[in-house]
Parts: C-alpha cells; structure tokens; sequence
C-alpha cells in the first residue's frame, strides 16, 4: 500500500459514525454507489429491511428470489455496474443458487446478499437456516460468512471490488441475523486482498508476439467473447478488424461486440453459428481469441477444432489459457489495453484472397428459413422485431427462442444482447428484461421467449407491473420443449419423450391480463408486425403470443460432438410431420382455442 | 507424474473447504495434503501433492491462484527440495519378535515411542519412499493401524517461499 493512502485511510478511520450492522449494510451500497436493490425479505432480514424502509435507496420487490438474482444479473449485464439483490436464510437464500451459478457462469458482476441466523445458531439446524456459503463455494467468485458487525465495511467493500474486477463475478455475503442488529463505529477501509490482484497489464514482449503472427496470418479470424463486453473493449476491436481487415466472429456472449451488419462480421460461431463462421474457424491459419474461453458448444469436437491455426488467446483470467486447447501465444491481461497496444503495433493491411474467400461463403450459405404465408415462422417474428425495435436491448429464454433471437436479430450494440450462455437457465430472460429495463429506462427492452421457459419465471409479471417496469414479451409459442424436442426429432427418432407441454400451458394472454399486463396474440404471419407495433406502443408491461410452426428446428446445427466443419442445414420437415405434431400438441392443450391452434 | 505444490493460504476458516472444493469440482487428484501455520500466524502453508500431467498442474496452480484467500502457489520441483513426512506405525509385536523389529527400526533411523506386551509404536520421519519401505517391511509382522501425516516440503538453499 503506497504511503499516501495509508495515511488517508488513517484519516478517514478517525471519521467514524456509530450505526447499527444493517444501517452500515446501506451505507456500504450507497458508497459502492448503488442506488437499486432486488429482493424479497424474511424473518432474519427484518431488521436490515427496516433499514432500508428508512433510506432512499430502491427496492424492488420481486415474487420469487431467482427473479431478484437474474433480474440483479441483468441489471449488471445492461449497464455494466454491479448488481445487486437480497435474499432471506434458508429457502431464500437456497432460491438465489441458480441466479447465481447463471452470473457465474457468465462473469457478470453481482453482489448476493443473504439473510443467516443469529451467529449463535449457526449450526444448531435452526429454522430456516442454511449454509450457503458453503453451497454457493463452487459458484461464486468468492463468498463471506460476517460474523462481526465491525467487518461490515472491510467485507461490502471487498466484496464489491472483487464482483467488479479483473474477470467480474458473483460475490455472495451471508449476513447473521445479530450482525444486522449489533452496533459498530463505521469506517470505510481501503481494499486490502494480499492474495488477488487482477493481471490487468500485459506483457509488452506477448502484445509484439501476437502482431507479428496477425501480419504473418493470411486467413486471420478474431472470435470474441463476453470478455470484450465487460472490459468495454469494443471500440477498439472495431478498429483493429477494420485496421487488419481480420474478419470477426463472436460466442453467444459475445454477440453485439461487433457490429454484425459489417462486411467483416461472422456473426456466431458455434453449434448453431453461421456456417461460414465455422468454415472460416477450420480453415483458419490463426485464430485470435479475446475474452472467450473455447466453451464445447463453441469448439465442437476439440481434437478436430481449427486444426491449421495457430491460436493467439487474450484473457484476463489467466486460468483461461490452456484450459481448453493448447495456445501458441497466451496474452494476459484486461482486453481494452491488450487491442489498444495491439492497435498500435500492428500496419494496416488490404483485403485478400481470404476475405473474397469469405464473402463468398456468407453468399454461398447465409442463415435462412422458408417463409410461410400461413404458419408463422419464428425467424419472421424476430426479423420484424429487428425492424421496428433495432435499438432494443433483447434477452432471452434459453433454448430455440435464444438461438433464433441471436440469429436473426442484427446486433450492433455490446450490452444490448443479453443471454444466459454458460449455464443455460430457461426463466432467465424475463426477470433479465425487468433489470435491464430498471438500469436502462431510456432503452425499449424485449425478452424473446419460449412458452416453456417463460413460464419458469413468469410471477415476475406481478415485480413488472407494480413498479411500472415496462417490459416487453415475445412468446415464440409452439406448444413444446423446442431445442430437446429438436434434438428428438434428429436423434431419437421423434419419440417426443415429456416434450410436449400440452394441457399444461396456460392462454399466455389472459394470464398476462390477470396480473394487469397487457395481452396480445398473433396466429397468422400477417398479424405478427400490428401486435409488434401494439406492444412497442404500450406504455404497459406488454405480453406478445406469437403461435408458432411447432416443427421449426434451429438451423445450422453441429452435433454434439461433431467438428465445426460438419454443420448440417437441417432438412425442412415434411407436411405430414407438421400434421403428426400438430395432432399431438393439440389433443393434449385444451387452453389455445382450435381454430388458433390450426396451422 | 506426482507433483507437489505448497500453497500460502490466509490462515482463517473456511480456506481448506474451498481448496478441497476446488479440487473435487475440476477433478483435480490430491494424493496427500497437509496443513499448518507459518512464522506468520496470519498465514497457513499447506503441501498438496498431486497427480497429473504437464496440463494438469498448470490448471491446478492456476485455479488455486484464483482463490481470493490463496496468497501464492510454488512448485517444488524434486531435484530442488526436500520433502519429508512423518508416520506413527502399530505393529503387533511380542517377545519373540521384538528384537527384530528394533533392529529394523534402528537401520532406518526410526524410533519406538510405545511398546506393550503384544504391540509397538514407531515413529519414523522421512520421505515417502523410506516410509514405504518401512511400512513394506512392517508387514509381515502384523500392522494394527498407521497414520501418515502426509509430505512436507521446502526448496534447498536461500529460496523462499513465503507471503
């Protein structure tokens, strides 16, 4: 610690104000500058809840606790602050774990606080009492367990600075009930972790490396992850590619980095990437990695994975490197100072034989579907809203309705796209919107769901519409599990094994009207663009119903397991599948009138 | 290939769950893990030893690293340091016997810490090999219990490993 701080810390110790551990707790988030919490409280909470019924801050109370964690996670995804939510001991807390593991999974920086039982009853199995930093170990960056009301400030403060530093993460702090209640002189401390320290800086010698294999490369391929996203990093990707003529191609996390309406934009890579992303990955001589992590719905088969390119990989993460495949040449450090240094070291160069190669490619085998005069198609819908909404900040569910929505959707904007990739947690759009919408109020915010995923978090329409959040839904409705009935259909020869939700789904436009949402449904393509219009009017959290063909698969696929170069156009479904899965759906759901349900 | 790595932690509660938990979930091999404090009482060093390739044990420093409370992961390589472990050996032992099992006691420079009319305690320190060969020997005799205290390990000369 360098002098001079020591000595302000010493001053700034002298400035004490006595509180309780719950008034410190709101003091600690208004110094970190948080000015929204997400939660729901419980019995060891009240006292921290009486605290935050007498400050300023916001407090959105949600009906579920896995909606104030992906609502806190998509929050932190939209703005790029830390995002905070609040949970109760024991089943409140144990409600957080899939938010959490769904932030962890995706570095993004959020702060779990948890209510615990008084200290003297840790360990007694007491009511509602749960060790969750004991479960939460393996999905957080790092957890705490308070047990003193006078670390309140040395622990919020870390636990902030770790949430948002280096590769950001979840940190959890598990709050004993007394702790809340206990008194303490308030001071705010300096962070102080011997035992991390972000390599944000890199190595000169690594930065000359790369530049030289970039000049030497004559098909280059930058693949970008979420990496670039939280290191706000993509101005100077743009200006590299654009400097190199290097085209890009981005993870599902890294979807918005690049603009994807660029003559040098792959668009995703991947299981269900563009096929010229994938060619351009196998044909590849070097490929330059910048905050992506090789994750197996990105490489395909490993051992067949870019099996001519050297690879060049930038990661603040050390760990990263080497992981997953073998690196040529490791770049450590923060992204931003890694493609700014990179900027400067390489020499502009012209289009080549590879970049015709590539154009070629994305005119030979673009993402396509056959458009339909009756059924509407999924594509369709999300095209349109592409159109009317194009500077909207989209989430989604997980499954087909994610895979269409990154597809179609023309991303332009780094935090404007915002998934559950590592984890995949089906519920996690919809709570997502509601926090991006709360940190970006000026921005229109629209989950792209499926029925199935949306119902997983769908008490949320009562969080949206107390609070005024408006919010928009669209329901890619076809009946079923989409992507596992997909991959039935491919693999198990359509044996539609607990797929088909059936009697089970509720009319998605009453059930929005129940809680004082606004409900709007399309059955045919011609109706899709007026209840897009009508949602985008509304001034309401606004459900769209879009009935969808239940036989469209996502397209291009690589099997698992399969290398990138083995990407399939998925064969169109033949008539008498649409009918057969039709008759399936419908002699099971009762709640879409028929002449809706009719294709 | 066995590695051994020692790893300066914060001496607090908790930090050997998240090694351990660490371990078990990117299924990391530990063979033998000791701990205890340093000079320092604010810091524990713990001696890992591990099984894996080249690969795997640059995974394994690296994700001990990434631990907030890990304060620094070394490497010992064999040809620089010495290692040694500790052990405490019930044999069953009469008076027939007896004596032959001081004998062996006494060439590996070990000690007897306990004796009765039907079993012995011995102490033997050193590195894994000696007390595998000791324990090999012990066998025939009738081992009642044993328990190793698992390696130890420091670099030769001025090298230092500490926070």
């Amino acid at each position: 610690m360098p002098p001079t701080e020591f000595i302000e810390s010493l001053d700034q110790s002298r400035n004490t104000l006595k509180m309780t551990g719950a008034q410190a707790v709101l003091e600690c988030l208004k110094r970190e500058g948080v000015d929204v919490v997400f939660g729901l409280p419980g019995g060891v909470l009240l006292p921290l809840y009486d605290a935050i019924y007498q400050s300023d801050i916001r407090h959105i109370l949600v009906r579920h606790e896995q909606g104030a964690a992906h609502m806190a996670d998509g929050y932190a995804r939209a703005t790029g602050k830390v995002g905070v939510c609040i949970a109760t001991s024991g089943p409140g807390a144990t409600n957080l774990v899939t938010g959490i593991a769904t932030a962890y999974m995706d570095s993004v920086p959020m702060v779990a606080i948890t209510g615990q039982v008084n200290t003297f009853l840790i360990g007694k199995d007491a009511f509602q009492e749960a060790d969750i930093t004991g479960i939460t170990l393996p999905i957080t960056k790092h957890n705490y367990l308070l047990r003193s009301a006078k670390d309140i400030p040395q622990v919020f403060r870390e636990a902030f600075y770790i949430a948002r530093s280096g590769r950001p993460g979840p940190v959890l702090i598990d709050l004993p009930r007394d702790v809340t209640v206990d008194n303490l002189e308030f001071s705010w401390p300096k962070v102080h972790l011997p035992g991390y320290n972000p390599s944000l800086k890199v190595h000169e010698m690594q930065i000359k490396k790369a530049a030289k294999a970039l000049m030497e490369a004559e098909r280059p391929v930058i693949y970008v992850g979420g990496g670039v996203k939280f290191a706000n990093a993509h101005q100077e990707l743009f200006e590299l590619a654009v400097k190199i003529n290097a085209p890009v191609t981005t993870t599902l996390m890294g979807v918005g980095c690049f603009p994807e309406d660029h003559p040098l934009s792959l668009g995703m890579l991947g299981m269900h990437g563009t096929r010229y992303a994938n060619y351009a990955i196998q044909e590849s001589d070097l490929i330059m990695a910048v905050g992506a992590r090789f994750d197996d719905r990105v490489t395909g088969k490993i051992a067949s994975f870019a099996p001519k390119a050297k690879i060049i990989h930038m990661d603040v993460d050390p760990a990263e490197i080497g992981k997953n495949v073998r690196v040529d040449i490791p770049v450590v450090g923060d992204a931003k100072n890694a493609l700014t240094a990179l900027i400067k070291e390489v020499k502009p160069k012209a289009r080549g034989a590879w970049n015709d190669k590539i154009a070629q490619w994305k005119s030979d085998y673009p993402l396509k579907y056959i458009p339909d005069m009756n059924i509407i198609k999924p594509q369709y819908i999300i095209e349109k809203l592409c159109e009317l909404a194009p500077d909207a900040i989209i989430t989604t569910e997980v499954g087909q309705n994610q895979m269409w929505a990154a597809q179609f959707f023309i991303h332009k904007d780094p935090r404007k796209f915002i998934s559950s990739g590592g984890l995949g947690t089906m519920g996690y759009g919809f709570p997502a919107a509601i926090g991006a919408k709360v940190g970006r109020p000026d921005c229109e915010v629209i989950d792209i769901a499926g029925d199935g995923s949306f119902l997983m978090n769908s008490q949320e329409l009562a969080t949206a519409v107390v609070n005024d959040i408006p919010v928009k839904v669209a329901i890619m409705n076809n009946g079923c599990l989409g992507m596992v009935r997909q991959w039935q259909e491919l693999f198990f020869e359509k044996r539609y094994s607990a797929t088909i939700l059936g009697r089970g789904s509720p009319d998605f436009v009453k059930l929005a009207e129940a809680y004082g949402a606004v409900g709007l449904r399309a059955t045919k393509p011609a109706e899709v663009e007026p209840v897009i219009r009508a949602a985008l009017a509304s001034d309401k959290p606004t459900l769209m119903d879009f009935i969808i063909s239940p036989l469209e698969k996502v397209s291009p696929m690589v099997p698992a397991g399969a290398a990138l170069s083995e990407i399939l156009e998925l064969e169109w479904c033949e008539e008498s599948d649409v009918c057969s899965l039709q008759k399936i759906i419908s002699e099971t759901c009762s709640s879409i009138p028929e002449k809706e349900a009719s294709l | 290939m066995k590695h051994t790595i020692a790893v300066i932690v914060e001496n607090r509660s908790g930090v050997l769950t998240r090694i351990a938990g660490l371990f078990s979930r990117r299924s990391f091999n530990i063979e033998s893990l000791s701990v205890g404090a340093t000079d320092n009482p604010d810091y524990s060093r713990m001696t890992l030893s591990v099984q894996g390739d080249e690969v795997v044990l640059e995974q394994v420093i690296k994700q001990l690293s990434k631990l907030i409370n890990v304060i620094r992961v070394s490497e010992l390589s064999p040809d620089e340091s010495i290692e040694r472990e500790l052990a405490i050996i019930k044999v069953s032992a009469d008076k027939e016997n007896r004596a032959e099992i001081m004998q062996l006691v006494s060439v590996f420079r070990a000690s007897i810490i306990d004796v009765s009319s039907r079993s012995m305690i011995i102490e033997v320190t050193g590195d894994e090999q000696k007390i595998d060969a000791l324990v090999l020997l012990l066998r025939q005799f009738g081992i009642k219990e044993l328990a190793r205290t698992g390696k130890v390990s420091m670099v030769r000369g001025a090298r230092v490993i500490k926070a």
